[in-house]
């Protein structure tokens, strides 16, 4: 069995981490909060591998199939006989898989940020920040109950919050971490709605039990669920869908990721924590933890997740070619390959060979938990370089950031799905997949790699080919090369990774239903998306390699299509519409009128009435007591009257 | 002979704490330091003792009658003692009369015990009045102000009022059941109009000790004239030892004009919500504010006795052990201030926190609890008790009382904006806290944080009272 101890300090040590620096970090830790974090996170990543292999090689495995084990469960608040809040760890192949994702790259970006953020006034705050998230994260992944997981979920979005509003004089990241929050409570109002909806039909928060109680056809749980409908879909499908509309507000799939390019403006390494590598994914995660009631019971929801994801990530992908902002093509390159996940959950099916879509978003999860991190990384360096986040002010860094250009070059490889790097195998599976299933998702998909590649080369040659690099007067002093070790070091074990990953047979360890998927590979399919990706990087490298008037001409000639995907199709624009035209003026400004007159008389009435009564009052409390005996009195007579003889 | 000191621990230590300080006080004194901390010791041995060789039983026929629920609820009431020798340390230090002023406070609390344990109302009587003389003495402390003379003579005045209306009440019971003993009452009550006028006057009796409105008056005077420490012994310890026996008498001796109590606590619930709520509303003054907020608060525990469950009588056990803790940590940190600036308005108390960071928090974390806000454990408390009541069916009452909650709020919250937000150029000084007092503050606001979110100190006291 596993050891509930050793997974209980992986979630707390940071934790531990958050609070040592919330509490002494700034009077005390000033220098050594970094060092001190960055151990704790080390352990705690040691024993995140630990338990991995403990489950996938020792006891996670039995018959063949791999167990859902929980290790530890406390009773936290009972409501009623069956319905119950746990605090509690479920293990199964996905949190493991998640635990080794999140401590592994929280454990990277620690080490990173003692380069980056070095000399930082509020470098403990940055720690504790880090280590109050690291800590949600893993909450979230080991929660054994859909409420826990609602708890961590928020505690994720405060983490996240404080994070991209590190940088607090800046008004652009105070307004970014504001929508950020805003953007995703609205979803989880969703999700919350969907746990009630869930837990008043199942009977249960508990996620094993809620599981079987929604799955298994013979279970008066699930007929009640399927039976009750509203607007002609039933309870469980609405349910599920809600509970996925939280998901994708976290994941920022289409239409409410307008919070994570804004949320670029936080520290470089957060990025690449929570926004690339972590917290966006906790949709996708939520979406795998429930995927068999998604599946069995409620397939028209996971209909929905499979068009969401795939157009989020087509969506994505055409607005990531026109931005200019390097972080920001980054963070819709993001948007995207989370569309590939959750479009490759959308259309598996549960058990078996059907499976390979949940496997394959799995594995897309890990392997894009890497390269990703490893571009934000980079990008962070380039960014300490040229101070600017601009891709104008770039070009030519090859020279300068050699270690940089050759990790980036490598993520490159890997994100555009060129063999053998990572992306490649997890990509294939999913493109397998929706090809299966799908055809519509499947030529959409498609286009989208090839978009990727284009977008992702357009990056690489701008910052390290293009022009030669011409450093700014002000720079000239203050030059600090490539960031040292700290910073390096990172960046090397992650291109490490991304090299490798792909390689993992991912389908032995992690399946829809436990057991082991073994995953063929079909070399006359992957020629169409490698070639794609191929053209995709070669267009790229013939219009940006050096410098040259083609984009430029380009753009003009395709001014319309270019202009609206340089404004990211105004869906911003139309969320401001919505808001400020329609719901302000229609709801907003009715809804003032009447708080202002007819709640706020009532109030001030009541306020008066109060004042009036307790003039009152204050006479009868003359302070005689002879009048007080006659109030008592009173008091016993009156209620000796009215229960003798009225109220009987 | 072993039984009689098993069962009778609680009351025996207490009586030997009393005699120690007699013993103390005639052989030659000790400084108020010393005695103080010497104190401190006692109740906390006290407190501890109270855990162990417990048992339940009776003794000298029926009169006296023990059960683990009543040996909580004596530690609960103990832990409340230890606390108060804790935060009021200062005022303790600087007081003449030290040992007297425990002699008086624990012979009232030795009454109280008398009386949760009492098994026949004269014996009930009898620790009525052992509860109340000595706290109208100790009312009178503050020997140099007139007000506290004021208070006590109105104390005593009121007291004995109701004692006349309790005995009448008394005197009728017996003429109409003819007895007195709470084991053989139960079955011959039948709801004559002799019964139902003799109930009343009894009910009125715990009514007027609970500042149950309209039987309320005299806490206003009294509460405003005492010294702090009186003040929150009779908000805190008493009214929890009364409600204690109020909840037992009522579900167990007079269960059988459960009719009858039920819409009685229902009207004087809700008019003591409201007139509770709209006395606080206008307090200026820090001290008179929490006194009348805590009639408000006796108004909810009366909604969690509607209930005639178990699950009630746990709710207002846990409840009045929250209501200790939060309310003692409110008034310590009032007094502090009071004592050593002698600033009791709540506009002084704009831009505390500037200076007096630790106070604020403490203040602010009491009077969340008080308030009902979660995740303090005042919230969790009043949870259980509106649930409580709610198993009654009665929603108008819940929903009246929900809405009462609501209007807490604004009073309170208004005392945190000015700890908090306001703005003063001249606030409250730094004020240097004693080690002892310290303790206390941190104890109770670590017990407001973790009793709610600890789910098995209330599945502790359910298990109890079951």
């Amino acid at each position: 069995m596993p050891n509930a101890t050793y997974i209980m300090l992986i979630v707390l040590l940071p934790l531990l981490s958050f609070l040592i620096m919330g509490l002494f970090g700034r009077t005390y830790l000033k220098n050594t909060a970094g060092i001190i974090s960055t151990c704790l996170s080390f352990i705690s990543t040691c024993l995140a591998f630990y338990t991995a292999y403990g489950y996938f090689f020792e006891y996670g495995k039995i018959n063949g199939v791999y167990q859902k084990l929980i290790p530890f469960n406390y009773l936290w608040l009972a409501f009623s006989e069956g319905l119950s809040i746990n605090m509690g760890i479920l293990l199964d192949p996905i949190t493991a898989m998640m635990l080794v994702v999140v401590t592994l790259i929280s454990l990277m970006v620690h080490i990173y940020s003692l380069g980056y953020l070095k000399g930082e006034e509020r470098f403990p705050t940055y720690y504790a920040f880090l280590g109050l998230f690291t800590f949600s994260m893993l909450g979230l992944v080991v929660a054994s109950n859909i409420f826990q997981i609602y708890i961590f979920w928020e505690l994720v979005g405060v983490s996240s919050f404080l994070l991209i509003g590190y940088y607090y004089e800046k008004p652009s990241a105070v307004a970014a971490c504001k929508k950020a929050f805003i953007v995703t409570r609205f979803a989880d109002l969703g999700f919350l709605i969907g746990i009630l909806v869930l837990s008043f039909y199942a009977g249960t928060l508990d996620f094993n039990t809620l599981i079987q109680r929604l799955t298994s056809p013979e279970s008066n749980e699930l007929k009640s669920a399927l039976a009750a409908s509203f607007l002609g879909i039933s309870a469980l499908t609405w349910g599920m869908i809600l509970v996925f509309v939280g998901g994708a507000g976290k994941s920022a799939m289409f239409p409410l990721h307008i919070w994570l390019p804004d949320a670029m403006e936080g520290p470089t390494p957060v990025s690449a924590l929570i926004h690339a590598a972590t917290m966006v994914v906790a949709g996708v995660f939520l979406v795998a933890r429930l995927f068999p009631i998604f599946a069995i019971s409620a397939p028209d929801a996971l209909e929905i997740v499979a068009y969401v994801g795939a157009i989020s990530a087509l969506f994505a992908a055409i607005i990531a070619c026109t931005q200019t902002d390097i972080k920001r093509v980054l963070a819709f390159s993001t948007m995207s390959q989370i569309g590939f996940m959750m479009f490759a959950l959308g259309v598996s099916k549960y058990g078996g060979e059907e499976g390979l879509g949940y496997t394959a978003s799995m594995f897309h999860l890990f392997t894009h938990a890497l390269f990703k991190a490893l571009l934000f990384l980079g990008a962070g360096a380039v960014i300490h370089f040229v101070h600017s986040n601009n891709m104008k002010d770039m070009g030519g860094l090859r020279k300068q950031l050699p270690i940089t250009h050759f990790t980036f070059l490598i993520a490159c490889l890997a994100i555009s799905g060129v063999p053998p790097f990572a992306g490649f195998f997890s990509k294939e599976e999913i493109l397998l997949a929706a090809f299966q299933h799908n055809q519509t998702i499947y030529w959409m998909a498609l286009i989208t790699s090839g978009l990727t590649a284009f977008y992702m080369f357009r990056l690489y040659f701008s910052i390290f080919w293009n022009k030669s690099y011409h450093p700014n007067h002000q720079d000239e002093h203050g030059h600090h090369g490539e960031g040292g070790f700290v910073m390096m070091m990172p960046l090397v074990l992650l291109s490490v990774g991304a090299c490798l990953a792909g390689f993992i047979p991912f389908g032995k360890f992690v399946s829809s239903d436990g057991t082991a998927l073994v995953s063929e590979f079909h070399l006359q399919f992957s020629i169409a998306p490698v070639a794609l990706g191929l053209t995709g990087i070669f267009t790229a490298l013939f219009l940006y390699k050096t410098e040259n008037d083609k984009p430029d001409k380009m753009a003009s000639s395709l001014r319309a299509l270019y202009q609206i995907a340089y404004h990211k199709f105004y869906i911003d624009e139309i969320y401001l519409f919505i808001t400020q035209k329609i719901l302000f003026n229609c709801i907003g400004k009715p809804a003032a009128w009447f708080d202002k007159n007819v709640v706020d008389g009532l109030v001030n009435a009541t306020g008066n009435t109060t004042q009036v009564l307790s003039e009152k009052i204050k006479k009868i409390q003359s302070g005689k007591v002879q009048e007080y005996a006659v109030y008592f009195l009173v008091g016993v007579f009156g209620l000796a009257m009215v229960f003798i003889y009225m109220w009987k | 002979m072993n039984e009689f000191f098993t069962l009778m621990k609680p009351e025996l230590l207490i009586m030997a704490i009393l005699f120690l300080l007699l013993f103390i006080k005639i052989s030659k004194g000790l400084a108020n330091d010393k005695l103080l901390q010497f104190i401190q010791v006692l109740l906390l041995i006290n407190f501890v003792a109270g855990f162990f060789l417990n048992a339940e039983g009776k003794l000298f026929d029926s009169m006296y009658q023990t059960n683990a629920m009543i040996v909580l609820q004596k530690n609960i009431l103990n832990l409340g003692m230890f606390f108060i020798s804790l935060l009021f340390t200062d005022w303790f230090r600087k007081c003449e009369h030290l040992s007297e002023f425990f002699m008086l406070m624990l012979s009232a609390l030795l009454g109280m015990f008398y009386m949760m344990s009492s098994g026949n109302l004269l014996m009930f009587y009898l620790s009525l009045e052992l509860a109340t003389i000595p706290v109208a003495a100790m009312s009178n402390f503050n020997l140099d102000k007139k007000v506290s003379s004021e208070a006590a003579i109105k104390m005593i005045l009121s007291s004995a009022f109701s004692s006349g209306i309790l005995l009448f009440g008394i005197s009728l019971l017996y003429g109409a059941t003819g007895t007195l003993s709470f084991t053989e009452m139960p079955a011959l009550l039948t709801s004559s109009p002799l019964q139902i006028l003799a109930f009343v006057c009894l009910f009125t009796a715990f009514a007027f000790k609970m500042s149950v409105v309209p039987f309320h008056f005299w806490t206003a005077d009294v509460y405003e004239g005492s010294p702090v420490v009186v003040t929150s012994f009779l908000s805190v310890i008493s009214k929890g030892a009364i409600a204690f026996v109020f909840v037992s008498t009522l579900f167990k001796v007079f269960q059988p004009l459960h009719d009858i109590w039920y819409n009685m606590i229902m009207v004087l619930s809700v008019m003591t919500m409201l007139i509770g709520n709209l006395f606080a509303l206008r307090q200026q003054n820090i001290k008179r504010f929490l006194a009348f907020s805590s009639i408000a608060q006796v108004g909810f525990i009366l909604v969690g006795m509607s209930s005639n469950s178990t699950q009630g009588t746990a709710s207002i056990i846990y409840f009045i052990c929250i209501y200790i803790f939060s309310n003692l940590a409110a008034f310590g940190v009032a007094d502090l201030i009071s004592f050593f600036t002698g600033k009791e308005n709540v506009d002084d108390y704009k831009g505390l926190y500037q200076t007096n960071p630790l106070l604020s928090w403490v203040l602010a974390l009491s009077l969340f609890s008080l308030a009902g806000i979660p995740p303090t454990a005042g919230f969790f408390g009043k949870l259980f008790l509106l649930s409580a009541g709610a198993t009654t069916g009665n929603y108008i009452f819940i929903g009246i009382a929900a809405v009462n909650m609501i209007i807490s709020l604004y009073y309170y919250l208004r005392i945190i904006r000015a700890v908090f937000m306001d703005k003063n150029e001249t606030p409250v000084e730094k004020i240097s806290i004693n080690p002892y007092t310290k303790i206390g503050l941190y104890i109770c606001s670590a017990g407001i944080v973790l009793i709610g979110l600890l789910s098995w100190v209330y599945d502790y006291i359910e298990s109890v009272v079951n």
